[in-house]
């Protein structure tokens, strides 16, 4: 059953161009991706990501219960507001969604997931809370919009004033409660700026008055090219279930510090972990001209490696992609890339390509 | 939506226009590059290659995705838009004045086996 956001008249007033994403009427551009794009990276722009599922977590276990849930550990999070971004992992490690957590008391958090696992991911996390005194209240009342880019706060407090106060001080994955929003500095680009959760009846109006102080609307096209950029992994594309979060660049999410905190995936990865030879995620631009994309074969000196998310940069004018190679490709490397009937030649560079503005390749 | 009334179209999109010199340019109509979105990469064919009638013969990429091209006629390849690989975003600027690449028709009575403007629109609605 094809679903709508509280967004949806004010995409079709701005003429979005409407698809089918993950079963919801999403706009893919207003356009131009690449303009819009451009728009975030040197002023503001903003997406309708109320197709994203938020769950509220209540309790006396809910830390304890998150701690043995997640991969990351929430016990790191004692300023109220404060985030962290986690992968969801099974017993074998491997990815169920990767997601962000909110933490506001030991008793009460907020968890975001992905639209396309939104339904997985709650029946995972309610069959893994049945021991615990939590509650799970998925919350299909909001409506949210990120605002990015480097003029987004400030554009976003011309047009709600009255909210600088509770939201000046964040710092970057923080959230405020402000009145019966929650203003977040998170953010899927690369860019500074808010993800701001409302009413869903409020959602329209907040969106033509962000309009009206000059941020652009921007489609999941721009949303796909500003995370590749900002090496940001794509669940279903960069890692799944069969991918662990070594392999997918997302070690750093794995927190092994407190030995005496047993949580699901944790042995199999401290396995692969001591087995070695984690296969290599790291970045390709691509020397000839073309387009790299998911799942085109690499050949390297070390054996064949994959795509896992590949596009064109606009802010570098060039194609660039993320990729699982074997182990011992190193940064620097020359490889090449089956696009069609030729080899194009690529140049292996760390996983980030772009963060405010500028380019890191 | 826009179908100049001079061109003949294929059902996949490409416009064609005849020449005085008996060649024939093509290249792919506003909505094909509406469809696409922002053009990024354009494969054209090299002069002296020989295609065949419905033959893939060049590839345009947009963001999103890469699309073939076909050949509309068989016949050989003149010349290709070197400009408009140097610049694939002018296809979406102005999708009948950034061609692609010209052929010389192996029979030019098969220019009557294309679409005219009315009968292209027709399948672009759908």
């Amino acid at each position: 059953m094809i679903q709508r956001t509280p967004l949806y008249d004010s995409h079709r007033a701005a003429h979005g161009r409407i698809v089918n994403f993950a079963d919801w009427e999403m706009p893919i551009n207003y356009g131009s991706q690449i303009e819009e794009h451009h728009a975030v990276r040197q002023d503001a722009g903003m997406f309708d990501v109320s197709h994203m599922l938020a769950i509220d977590l209540t309790g006396g276990e809910s830390q304890a219960f998150l701690r043995h849930l997640l991969a990351n550990d929430v016990a790191k999070l004692t300023v109220p507001g404060k985030a962290l971004y986690s992968c969801l992992l099974q017993e074998d490690g491997g990815v169920i969604d990767d997601l962000i957590v909110y933490f506001f008391t030991p008793t009460h958090y907020r968890i975001v997931v992905n639209v396309g696992t939104a339904e997985k991911d709650l029946g995972w996390i309610q069959l893994q809370a049945a021991d615990y005194a939590v509650s799970l209240k998925p919350r299909r009342d909001l409506g949210v919009i990120a605002v990015q880019g480097p003029q987004a706060r400030e554009r976003f407090w011309t047009a709600f004033p009255a909210s600088r106060a509770a939201s000046e001080a964040l710092v970057p994955f923080q959230a405020a409660e402000w009145n019966d929003w929650l203003i977040a500095r998170t953010g899927y680009t690369g860019e500074d700026g808010f993800e701001i959760a409302v009413p869903a009846t409020a959602a329209a109006g907040v969106w033509e008055k962000l309009v009206a102080v000059g941020i652009r609307p921007c489609g999941l096209g721009a949303r796909d090219t500003l995370r590749l950029e900002a090496g940001m992994n794509l669940y279903g594309q960069d890692m799944d279930e069969a991918q662990n979060p070594l392999e997918s660049g997302l070690a750093w999410t794995v927190d092994f510090k407190d030995a005496a905190r047993d949580f699901i995936g944790k042995s199999a990865l401290a396995r692969r972990r001591s087995a070695g030879n984690l296969r290599e995620f790291l970045g390709l631009v691509l020397i000839d001209k073309g387009v790299l994309r998911a799942h085109q074969r690499v050949i390297t000196a070390q054996g064949d490696g994959e795509i896992t998310s590949g596009s064109f940069s606009p802010t570098l004018n060039q194609s660039i992609a993320l990729a699982r190679l074997p182990v011992g490709v190193v940064i620097g490397d020359t490889v090449e890339v089956a696009v069609r009937d030729k080899l194009l030649r690529a140049k292996v560079v760390k996983p980030t390509f772009v963060r405010h503005g500028k380019s890191l390749i | 939506m826009n179908i100049p009334a001079d061109l003949k179209y294929t059902p996949s999109h490409e416009w064609i226009k005849q020449e005085a010199d008996g060649t024939v340019t093509i290249g792919i109509t506003d909505h094909a590059q509406e469809a696409l979105g922002d053009i990024v990469f354009l494969e054209l064919p090299e002069p002296g290659l020989l295609v065949k009638v419905g033959e893939e013969c060049a590839v345009v990429e947009s963001v999103k995705a890469a699309s073939d091209i076909y050949a509309p006629l068989a016949g050989e390849v003149v010349a290709r838009n070197e400009d408009a690989m140097g610049a694939p975003e002018s296809v979406n600027q102005d999708a009948y004045a950034a061609w692609l690449f010209r052929l010389k028709p192996a029979n030019p009575a098969d220019l009557g086996l294309l679409l005219d403007a009315a009968a292209y629109e027709k399948v672009a609605a759908e």
